[in-house]
Parts: structure tokens; sequence; C-alpha cells
């Protein structure tokens, strides 16, 4: 039997995983300009405004900064460790982005290309699992760093996602019994041929948001960072770029958590109405592409919005938030969209 | 306990009640707040290139003041040095030999005239002690330098430009 290889899928695949990841390393370094500002503006100050026009130049020089500083690893440290603990939580935050629905098809040549990496039919749960994962680059980190405000933050990070991976995993079953299917790209046709799902899954959508603000250690829930009591943490022993990778890692973090929200509950890269604009084919794909940035930089700017608004949770409140509050409420969620699916479907005749 | 101003609050003590304890109508609340500020004014002066007026006593470095025909005025009477309280003020006196009536005012100059400006407190003392109007404190307020003795500033420092040569300067 003879192995036809298809070139061009090969090709057409490499260039769509290099842009994905240019522009979320791009985002990110971004966000990082963005946060500042949004924080300065908030604090009715200017922001970073020096380097280049706006400040527009600031997150070339902090990267470059951090190339050329001193790399310390600490003498009683784990050295194999100490370097994959960063190296982990880059890897893992860029890996989320494979099963994004970045937009609908283009036709380019005659050829069909689909802007997902990979429309895998357990999208979402290859989602949970590299969240999962993203805790041990903390995890390792905090541990190999021989501190102990360090380890006490890799406790803090192992057992708060741990603690919010269940409420979040419950409202998205609650969700997938709405939409029948765990492939992104279902959910997100299935939202622009009916309603966005924010409609149908109000609280789903609450308790999915405030999980993420966990899962991305954002405020309030930054409690494995908590500058003012663990001296930043996990990441306390780093220096150089290695800090840089962790702070780098939190920011892919938060803009792969609001593409998916904007996925999930948004109609991710569908928008009203676009069926009916008379326009299809490429058009309507590179439309669709800037409504999900737009989206995408919403939740950005609402992660940022919330961390210079509310203070940071302390730990017994951050437990109890997510074992006595969210998982409750999210199993009365999956409740009462099960009974209102069963009512929809057979009436009262059970 | 009487109040010292009319804005005291009392504490309230009392359990919060279910829609408190919802936290999000407050949290919202206070999103409303961060919202509002992300528009308001910024009370920041871009520095270098604004800068906040000052009021017209304000003192800053000094500078050695000329007469009309660009003379020097400075007669190196001392009494600057003396009034200084911080005693950042140092001088040598020199006499005026002949042919030298264009550049100074007095028959007694200042051969040199130095202000630590690290040692100096901008009191201003000098510039009320001064009986020939000859040192003024200008606008100018942050001397920066690499080295200590950058901040002592000499009479080449301070002097103001030669009014009528600064005139043929600009025409050139």
């Amino acid at each position: 039997m003879e192995f036809t290889i298809d070139w061009y899928f090969i090709i057409e695949k490499l260039l769509l995983i290099s842009a994905v990841l240019g522009i979320s390393l791009v985002v990110a370094m971004y966000s990082t300009w963005g946060e500042r500002k949004v924080a300065a503006w908030i604090q009715d100050r200017r922001g970073p405004n020096r380097a280049g026009p706006f400040g527009l130049l600031q997150p070339l020089a902090d990267g470059g900064k951090l190339f050329f500083k001193e790399e310390i690893i600490p003498s009683s440290a784990n050295r194999f460790l100490f370097i994959m603990g960063p190296s982990l939580a880059m890897f893992t935050a860029c890996l989320t982005s494979a099963v994004i629905p970045w937009g609908d098809t283009l036709t380019i040549a005659g050829r069909e290309v689909s802007l997902q990496i990979a429309d895998i039919n357990i999208g979402v749960l290859w989602i949970m699992m590299v969240v999962g994962m993203g805790v041990y680059g903390i995890m390792i980190g905090g541990w190999a760093s021989n501190n102990k405000f360090s380890l006490l933050a890799a406790c803090r990070g192992a057992s708060q996602v741990i603690s919010y991976e269940l409420p979040m995993g419950l409202a998205l079953i609650a969700l997938f019994m709405i939409s029948g299917s765990l492939s992104l790209k279902d959910i997100v046709e299935q939202q622009r041929e009916g309603v966005w799902f924010v409609l149908l899954q109000p609280i789903g959508f609450l308790i999915f948001l405030i999980c993420s603000f966990a899962e991305t250690n954002r405020t309030p829930f930054d409690l494995p960072e908590a500058e003012n009591e663990l001296n930043g943490g996990y990441h306390l022993e780093y220096s150089s770029m290695k800090l840089g990778f962790y702070l780098f890692a939190e920011y892919i973090n938060m803009f792969i958590s609001s593409v998916l929200m904007a996925t999930l509950y948004f109609g991710g890269y569908a928008f009203p109405f676009m069926d009916k604009l008379g326009i299809d084919g490429n058009w309507l794909t590179v439309l669709g592409i800037g409504a999900l940035f737009l989206k995408t930089l919403f939740f950005i700017f609402f992660f940022m919005w919330v961390r210079w608004t509310i203070p940071r949770f302390r730990y017994d409140q951050l437990m109890k938030l997510g074992w006595k509050v969210l998982i409750p409420l999210a199993l009365l969620n999956m409740l009462i969209t099960g009974a209102w699916i069963l009512f929809r479907e057979n009436g009262f005749n059970f | 306990m009487q109040s010292l101003t009319n804005r005291a609050k009392p504490v309230d003590r009392r359990p919060m009640t279910f829609a408190e304890k919802l936290y999000l109508p407050a949290i919202a609340k206070g999103m409303g707040i961060t919202l509002k500020h992300l528009f308001k004014k910024k009370a920041t002066v871009n520095y270098p290139e604004e800068t906040r007026p000052f009021s017209p006593v304000f003192r800053g470095l000094h500078i050695l003041n000329r007469d009309e025909m660009g003379r020097e005025r400075c007669t190196a009477c001392g009494l600057c040095a003396v009034a200084c309280p911080a005693e950042a003020i140092t001088m040598e006196a020199a006499e005026r030999l002949p042919g030298e009536e264009h550049l100074y005012r007095e028959e007694k100059y200042a051969a040199r005239y130095e202000i630590n400006m690290l040692r100096c407190i901008f009191c201003g003392f000098c510039e009320e002690a001064c009986p020939k109007q000859a040192v003024y404190m200008s606008e100018t307020f942050a001397p920066a330098n690499y080295q200590r003795k950058g901040f002592i500033y000499g009479k080449e420092d301070m002097l103001i430009p030669h009014p009528q040569k600064q005139i043929k300067e600009n025409n050139q």
C-alpha cells in the first residue's frame, strides 16, 4: 500500500499553527501594555507613554530588559525542575489554542481552509485537561525554588485550581446538555443558527467567568502570587526571562480564557444577522474573525477592569466561595437546565 | 461622644442581608466607580514637555545679573555668603584694572563665585541680602549631574548672557 502525503494540508496547518501562536504571543505582549494603561486610567494616571507613540514600544522594552537581566538559580534549588516550571507554564498556556475555532472556512485557490487547528470532538475536554496541567508550572516552580513562600504559593495554586475546576466543569456540563456536542466548532455553529448560549445559560456563564478568574490566577483570586503576603509567591526566586515566562503565561492564559468565553457563550466568530448581510465566503469569515477578536478584547479588558477594582480574597473566603457557593449553584443550574430540556421536548408527559 | 465633624457616620454592625451577601451588586457598583475614573481627566503633568506654572516668587537655581550695559553687577561684598544659612556660597574678590570698566560695574568684582547646589537650601536669603541686585533666583529647579563637582556652580554657569553680545549673535 502506498502512502500519499497531502503536502498542502501540512503547509496549511503549519502556517495556521504559526499564525495562532504568533497572535497569542503578540496579544499577550500587548496585554501587558494594556494592563498598565487600564490600571493607570482607573487610577487617574496616564500609564506608559515614553517608549514610542502612546508607549506602544513598552512591551519590547520590557522584554529586552528581561532578556538582559542576570539569571539567578538559587544554590539550594533543584536546577532541572527550576527550569522546567516556567517552561511548562508557557507550554501549557500555548497548547490550549489548538482547538479554538478562530473563524469559519477560508477558500484559498479552490481549497477549503478551516481556521481551526484541530476540530476534535472532545475540544472542551482538551481545554479542561490543559488548564488542569497548567497548574503544574506553578507547583513545580514553587516547589523547586526551595523557599517557604514559594512552597506556600504552590500549595495554594494547586488547591485553588482543583477547587475551581469542579464548578467550571459542572457549569460546562449544563452547556453541553444544550449543545449536545463537545466540539467547539459545533457549539459555535449552533449559536450561529440559534441564540448565544449566554442567554440560555446566564448562571452557567457567571460561574464560568468567576472560575476563569481563579484558573488564570487573576485578582481577586491571585492568591498564589499574593505580593503582599507571599512576596510574589511561586515566582519569588525567579529572575530574568524565566520570570518573564511566568508573567507571559498568565497573559496568554487570560487571552485564551477570553477567547473561550467568547466562543462558548457569546457566539465565537458568529455575530447577529451575519447570514442576512448578503455577503459570504472569505469576507464573511474575515468579519467573523474580527467579531471574535472584538469579543475577546472586551473580556481581556474586563479581566483588567476587575483586577483594578476588587481587592484580593482571603484564602478561606476563596475556598468557601468555591465549595459552598459555586458548586451547589452549578449543580442547581444543571438541574434546572435538565428540567427545562425535558419540559421542552416532552411537555409534562414524563 | 461629640463628633469632631458633621461627616461622622455610625458603624453599621447589623448582619448582612441576603442581597448584600450576594456581593455582585456591590461589585457592580465598584466597577461602575472605576469605569467612571477611566474617563476622568488625568492628574499627571507630562513633565519634560509640560511644566506646572510657578508662582512669581519661586526660588530656583541662582543667576548672576548684569546691568543694562552688560557689566557684572556683583561687587564681591560677601553679604550673600554671610546670609547663607547653609554656607553654600564662596567667592574671591579682585580689583578692577584700568580698561576693564566695560566688564565690571564696580571697582571690586568677584573673580571666583561659587554656589554648591547640593548645600543650597533655596531659602533666598542671598537674593535678599544682595545690595547690588546681582544675585537672583530663577525658575529652573532641577540640576542633574553625574558627579558631585558638577553641582558646584561657578560664574560661567550662573552669569546671564551679555545683553548686547546676545543680540549680535542672534542677528548673525
